[in-house]
């Protein structure tokens, strides 16, 4: 037990003494080094306790640890209300129980505590849980939150449709929200691909810049407004999809993964060097804003236009704008919900899934796979392509930059931490991926690393997704029972 | 054709697959008659899954003519054909030795699924379907009516809304010949259904196999190690040994056939029997090998 903890908080130790221990300081006349010792040995003392905590836990245990780290637990989270609370620039007392400096460090401490003393609770009541049981329970929430979409659902969007005139909705508020939107439509166009057909697309973000550049380049040399160019944007990031389908087909699993791997970079490259078409790295500037029925949203029209506050005799407001953006994003990503959750009860929907789990047994059975596969590709491109448009006429600029493997990558962990073709999955994944790193940003430098700490946990713990479980898209007894069968 | 009295409904004509250097079928040609249950028997490696891979369309035959004499759609020669069209065109079903059912897809949806070209033209190739129209809604209904009536026939209808995969082992063999039956086939291809199912099971799935000849009318290709199941339900048994075809008749005529017998129990071994053994082993047919 004392060798596990040594051992811990020897690795802590490590990883903290250079990461955390010293820190530059800019001082007049140049950088010093300041040295936080104090925090590197707080660090190793907590880890080595909290593992002897979870030995003994292990082993059954649970008295002692929860007497422990019981109180450890109401002691830090009153020191931190307490400094929570506080008026801005005292120190509020009680500073000797908050480990650390950071405040989002000392929440996360606080966090794993409280974890810790549920389970020893947990553990003294119904016994020790095996992995074996955690799992299930955690299958069974997982089927839970699925029935209670149906009521939950209607709620978070209720709380999407009010948002922007809550109180609380800011600028800022409102670019994260629009930011998190794009996203959850990119997730659930992606989800058709990955979560129902099962192929691999790491090269989503391809279709997401087909989309972008073919509005802005037909909105900057035609003139022609978001709501025309939007079906346009539509079908080019389409047939992307198809072009891509046609040759990768054959390929499965690793090998498809590749392949859309080097689409996604190829489209990027193609984006950046045809300068004549694109205009390469600078990119393109001056896309036209959307227009709500033909009324901008600009403080003054020009002559024969009027504009949206002018004709709604509304005070002009630089929020309308975002507002009425955070609105169409909303719309386009209700529509692809809503279009997945129907196209999952039809035959294409069901022949998606089949072949995910067999494709042998699906041409077995007389389904065209070549078939299939390209609807899936086309339909995913299609709802990553209206996201691109979005993107650009939101911007108003676009460059090859923005259509990086990382976007496709944040894209399919979204698909992937929420659970494979679940469409609520990709909305808690969607705000948990995006959000975390505005969350985060308090750690400055090591936003990135707590962000795939939290990934990693994540993936630990419920390595199917949030919310990996599936209801049957059909059923002969009408029950609305949670999973049936052996579970 | 020079046909016995049942019309023929699959003619084989000097089918040969060559993997590379491998010859894995040898110039065999034999002919399955509608409404009966042709068995293909063989020791391992003779070559029945292969022949059943060129039928269903998942490999190319190097050499030969498959003609299926379908009832409706007149003469259709097999190996010209693409693997999913088979099943969509020629309306060839089979099921695969190790069980290959959609199982994260609940029984019910494994079933509709094999209707999935009936369906496809119903929803107008999902357009009409996105609509909500009427008429994918009927056809829905109509598969989902199809589908309890082979759930029934297999006694999974308790269990239609179960994950597939969660289904005991016996349950899936059933599942995957009720989903082979749901594309209404007029050929269906069994590989091993039997495989692994304890005499009780597989005394159902006898009488399941007798009941879709006897009432559906289409013909049945069985590949089976079981002999009380070949020998119990069989019209005419196919015997394959490295490739080749050794033997092809009646279940007695197999039976007795010599050369079936020299290949399953191997000619050295049945001089070290006692006579009286080797004699039962022959009525046998063999014990089921290993």
């Amino acid at each position: 037990m004392f060798k596990e903890a040594g051992l811990t908080a020897l690795v802590v130790f490590g990883l903290t003494f250079g990461l955390v221990g010293f820190k530059t300081h800019d001082v007049p006349g140049g950088l010093t080094i300041l040295t936080r010792f104090d925090q590197v040995a707080m660090a190793t003392v907590l880890a080595f306790v909290g593992r002897i905590a979870q030995v003994m836990l292990r082993e059954g245990r649970a008295k002692p640890v929860l007497a422990a780290v019981g109180p450890f637990t109401l002691l830090v989270l009153t020191a931190l209300l307490l400094d929570a609370f506080a008026a801005p620039d005292t120190v509020a007392p009680m500073a000797w129980a908050r480990p650390f400096t950071s405040p989002v460090v000392n929440w996360i401490v606080l966090i794993i505590a409280t974890i810790m003393t549920g389970r020893a609770a947990w553990a003294l009541r119904h016994g020790l849980a095996g992995a074996a049981d955690r799992e299930a329970a955690m299958d069974r929430v997982g089927a839970k939150v699925q029935q209670a979409a149906r009521y939950l659902g209607p709620v978070l969007l209720a709380v999407a449709i009010i948002l922007p005139f809550l109180p609380i909705a800011d600028r800022r508020l409102l670019d994260i929200a629009i930011l998190v939107v794009t996203y959850i439509m990119l997730g659930w166009g992606l989800n058709i691909v990955v979560g129902l057909a099962g192929l691999l697309d790491l090269g989503y973000v391809a279709f997401y810049a087909v989309g972008a550049y073919s509005f802005a380049l037909l909105a900057t040399n035609f003139d022609l407004g978001f709501w025309i160019c939007l079906p346009f944007a539509g079908v080019m990031a389409a047939t992307a999809g198809v072009l891509l389908g046609f040759p990768v087909l054959r390929l499965r699993g690793d090998y498809l993964a590749i392949v859309t791997l080097g689409f996604g970079e190829m489209i990027r490259i193609i984006l950046l060097n045809w300068y004549e078409f694109t205009n390469g790295p600078d990119g393109i500037s001056g896309i036209p804003r959307p227009s709500f029925f033909g009324l901008p949203f600009k403080r003054s029209a020009p002559e024969g236009v009027e504009t949206f506050h002018g004709f709604f005799d509304l005070t002009y407001s630089p929020l309308d704008r975002i507002i009425f953006l955070y609105y169409v994003i909303l719309v386009l990503a209700l529509i692809t919900n809503l279009f997945t959750l129907r196209i999952r009860k039809l035959p294409v929907g069901r022949a998606w899934e089949a072949l995910r789990e067999d494709e042998i047994a699906c041409r077995s059975l007389g389904i065209n796979p070549t078939n299939t596969k390209l609807t899936a590709f086309s339909i995913g491109a299609m709802f990553g392509g209206f996201a691109g448009s979005f993107f650009a006429t939101r911007q108003g600029f676009i460059s090859p930059e923005s259509f990086t493997f990382i976007e496709s990558a944040v894209i399919l962990s979204i698909v992937v931490l929420g659970g494979m073709g679940s469409q609520i999955g990709v909305v808690l994944a969607a705000v948990l991926l995006i959000g975390l790193p505005e969350f985060f940003r308090e750690l400055q430098q090591y936003r990135m690393l707590a962000f795939g700490g939290a990934m990693v946990l994540i993936m630990v713990w419920r390595p199917a997704g949030l919310l990996a479980h599936r209801d049957p898209t059909i059923r002969l007894h009408g029950g609305k029972g949670v999973r049936e069968g052996p579970t | 054709m020079t046909a016995d009295p049942p019309a023929p409904l699959l003619t084989v004509e000097h089918l040969t697959m060559r993997f590379g250097g491998l010859v894995a079928i040898d110039d065999v040609s034999f002919q399955a008659a509608d409404c009966e249950i042709t068995a293909i028997i063989g020791p391992n490696g003779a070559g029945k899954t292969t022949v059943f891979n060129c039928l269903t369309g998942f490999y190319k035959p190097t050499v030969g003519r498959l003609t299926l004499h379908h009832p409706q759609k007149g003469d259709i020669l097999l190996e010209r054909m693409e693997g999913f069209r088979i099943a969509q065109k020629a309306d060839v079903a089979r099921t695969f030795q190790n069980i290959r059912l959609f199982a994260a897809m609940s029984v019910l949806e494994n079933l509709v699924v094999a209707q999935h070209n009936a369906l496809m033209r119903a929803s107008a190739y999902t357009v009409g379907g996105l609509l909500g129209l009427a008429r994918y809604r009927n056809a829905e209904s109509e598969a989902v009516e199809r589908a309890r009536y082979w759930l029934d026939r297999v006694g999974l209808t308790d269990r239609a809304d179960w994950d597939a995969g969660n289904l005991p082992y016996g349950d899936q063999r059933r599942l995957e010949v009720a989903r082979a039956m749901c594309t209404e086939p007029v050929l269906l291809c069994l590989d091993e259904p039997a495989a692994g199912l304890n005499p009780r099971e597989s005394q159902e799935l006898n009488e399941l196999l007798l009941f879709i000849r006897d009432e559906h009318r289409i013909g049945l290709l069985l590949i089976e190690h079981d002999m009380n199941v070949v020998m119990g339900i069989s019209d005419h048994i196919v015997v394959l040994d490295y490739g080749r075809l050794i033997s092809d008749g009646t279940p007695e005529e197999v039976r007795a056939d010599p050369a079936v017998i020299r290949a399953y129990l191997g000619e050295e071994e049945d001089e070290d029997l006692p006579p009286e053994v080797a004699r039962d082993l022959a009525q046998q047919a063999g014990p089921a090998e290993g």
